[in-house]
């Protein structure tokens, strides 16, 4: 390409480069709307684009059964590990045994993973924790269609800090109750 | 246009000068809209033989110009890289704004080798109008000579785009100072956090909010012509892919699948998105999603994590993290199903997030050594392994669209950061956020 070729095709790319930046200014922010109620952060401006968020109001959180060991929801695992042990079973027998007696009750099952390593790997070992539970649950009575999981891998601590202490509140499935129950059966 | 607000807003604090001492530059917002403070820049490590350059102050077209310095936003360009030295203005011999008033010989004995001259003026359409020559004081010769128009908006972008031009004449390399990056931002203590989803210019100036949840927002990957953004987002409580318009912020969901539905990353071709799915049994592999008719391919089938995805430049193959032999390490296969993938790292229990060099020569990943994880970067011919990063917690590398660079993020004290390395391991920035922390930076490719 000649020099003055090359100048051209510059000239009009800076101006499609200065339309660009001027839309990019003057464009609207998406917001990605959490189901619940205003809060804080709401004052931002953009709300378009928005549809995925709407059906996720039949997952509203319940605080879920109490007594005893149920009012564990948290179940605890090692490094780079989806074996559940030591409370952690008797704390899924607990809620297995709850669910196989409510049978309309449901619960998401919600993986998570300390910071080390890569991301979306992360996800993926979360799901496998998630998944986990879902089998012992599974196993001692409960029932397929009262689980759903998630993985968040490492994006959504339980605490902060970067020490073996955090990181092992971190690496957890949480058992999350679900306000919405089970259609009947028919 | 002439009316609207300052374009950029630069300020300038610390010592410079020097390739290796600390540099830092704060920079603007876009107009008055964004809500993020830029990125901070300092240097944390350069070559020991930088090119020394002189950059003249441009001559300016007040008040057409907002304020923009260009001959400052070219020297932190340059001196960002590591690969030059700029001549401090007090020391400059003299104030020349175009090439034939350049007495070669005084800059020479002013120790550069190089003297960069230009001039910013108004149009009378109220464009702007930016003219530069490159002089080389060893022996007089004029290396480049060229204009750049645009409207007042875009003059950071032509400075940019001058040192670009700089970067190629004297280096042979094509710069890549006017490139953007896309990254996550992180505000608030777990578990109750803001996540923000931001484009900047690839020196962290002008951050554009894209999209904002407090759900996470994850794995932000750019379409090849720097169009779109495909990302992870987890709005409904569950995961979902997305692609979103840049430039108009118009988005749309393209996958949602029971299970995991993660790690998009485009083909070179942008029709399709190489992507991880867990289904409902949670078992991630690799699939491909064709945008235009929605047709799914799975490439992978396997009960080990398969995950991260992207593409080789050539479209025909794709790397990817499996745990297949036990520990996380990087795969190789072919792009349609039913292929055998091949293992390609071997050194370490902990190889994951492969991204591949624009040449389609090298690997960049996130490897467990000595028990911290740094960046590096594999020679796929010789197989040949260099640890470039330094930290404890150096993860999401990308490559710069000349393979020069690589920018990932790091863990500083209690926040995460962006930094960058050459490739060659010896140069080094920081690009730090005000506040909360900054993640997952993704470089796009070059304008057109």
């Amino acid at each position: 390409m000649t020099e003055k070729a090359s100048m051209r095709r510059v000239i009009v790319v800076l101006l499609v480069a200065a339309s660009l930046a001027l839309g990019a200014c003057a464009a609207k922010r998406p917001k990605a709307a959490p189901p619940a109620a205003p809060s804080a952060d709401e004052g931002v401006q953009g709300s378009g684009a928005s549809s995925a968020s709407a059906a996720a109001g039949a997952d509203e959180e319940a605080a879920g059964p109490q007594a005893g060991l149920l009012a564990t929801k948290l179940v605890y695992f090692d490094f780079d590990s989806s074996e559940i042990k030591g409370t952690g079973t008797d704390v899924v027998a607990a809620h297995a045994k709850y669910l196989a007696a409510h049978s309309e009750t449901r619960v998401r099952l919600e993986g998570h993973t300390d910071e080390r390593g890569s991301r979306e790997y992360n996800i993926g070992l979360g799901e496998r924790r998630a998944q986990a539970v879902r089998r012992a649950l599974l196993l001692q009575g409960a029932a397929d269609a009262q689980i759903s999981t998630v993985s968040y891998g490492e994006e959504r601590p339980a605490v902060p800090g970067h020490d073996e202490a955090a990181w092992a509140k971190n690496r957890r499935v949480e058992i999350v109750y679900l306000t919405q129950p089970l259609p009947p059966k028919q | 246009m002439r009316t609207r607000p300052t374009p950029a807003r630069q300020l300038l604090s610390g010592p410079r000068g020097l390739a290796g001492a600390l540099a830092l530059l704060v920079v603007g917002l876009c107009a008055t809209r964004s809500a993020r403070a830029a990125l901070q820049i300092e240097i944390t490590s350069g070559v020991r033989d930088p090119v020394p350059i002189a950059i003249v102050p441009f001559a300016r077209a007040v008040p057409a110009d907002g304020g923009l310095d260009v001959a400052e936003v070219v020297q932190h360009d340059l001196e960002g890289s590591g690969r030059f030295r700029a001549l401090r203005r007090e020391r400059m011999p003299a104030m020349p704004t175009r090439a034939d008033q350049i007495a070669a010989a005084v800059w020479k004995s002013a120790g550069s080798d190089y003297v960069v001259v230009g001039r910013v003026s108004a149009m009378e359409s109220g464009q702007l109008t930016v003219d530069f020559d490159l002089v080389n004081s060893l022996t007089g010769a004029r290396l480049a000579t060229q204009r750049f128009v645009g409207a007042p908006g875009a003059l950071r972008n032509a400075a940019h785009r001058v040192s670009d031009v700089i970067y190629q004449k004297i280096l042979g390399v094509r710069g890549a100072f006017a490139t953007r990056i896309a990254y996550v931002a992180v505000d608030g203590s777990p578990p109750a956090q803001h996540y923000q989803l931001i484009v900047a210019d690839a020196d962290g100036a002008n951050p554009h909010l894209l999209l904002e949840s407090r759900f996470p927002l994850m794995s932000p990957s750019w379409s090849p012509d720097g169009q779109w953004l495909a990302y992870v987002s987890f709005e409904t409580k569950h995961s979902g892919v997305y692609v979103q318009l840049v430039r108009s912020g118009e988005r749309r969901q393209v996958s949602a699948r029971a299970g995991v539905n993660g790690a998009p990353e485009w083909s070179p071709d942008g029709r399709k998105l190489a992507l991880t799915l867990g289904g409902s049994g949670g078992n991630p592999d690799i699939y491909i999603l064709d945008l235009a008719s929605q047709d799914l391919t799975r490439l992978t089938d396997d009960p080990a994590i398969d995950t991260e995805p992207v593409w080789a430049p050539d479209g025909r193959s794709l790397y990817f993290t499996s745990d297949r032999a036990g520990s996380a390490q990087i795969y190789q296969t072919a792009a349609q199903p039913g292929a055998h993938p091949k293992r390609i790292t071997f050194g370490g229990s902990y190889n994951a997030r492969p991204r591949v060099s624009p040449d389609g020569s090298q690997l960049a990943m996130v490897t467990l050594d000595n028990g911290v994880y740094r960046i590096a970067v594999q020679d796929l011919a010789s197989g040949t392994v260099h640890v470039l990063s330094h930290g404890r917690l150096d993860e999401s590398p990308s490559f710069a669209p000349n393979g020069a660079t690589l920018i990932y993020s790091e863990r500083e004290g209690e926040r995460g950061t962006l930094a960058t390395v050459s490739t060659d391991g010896l140069t080094g920035l920081r690009l730090k956020a005000a506040q909360g922390e900054v993640r997952e930076p993704a470089w796009g490719p070059f304008s057109p």
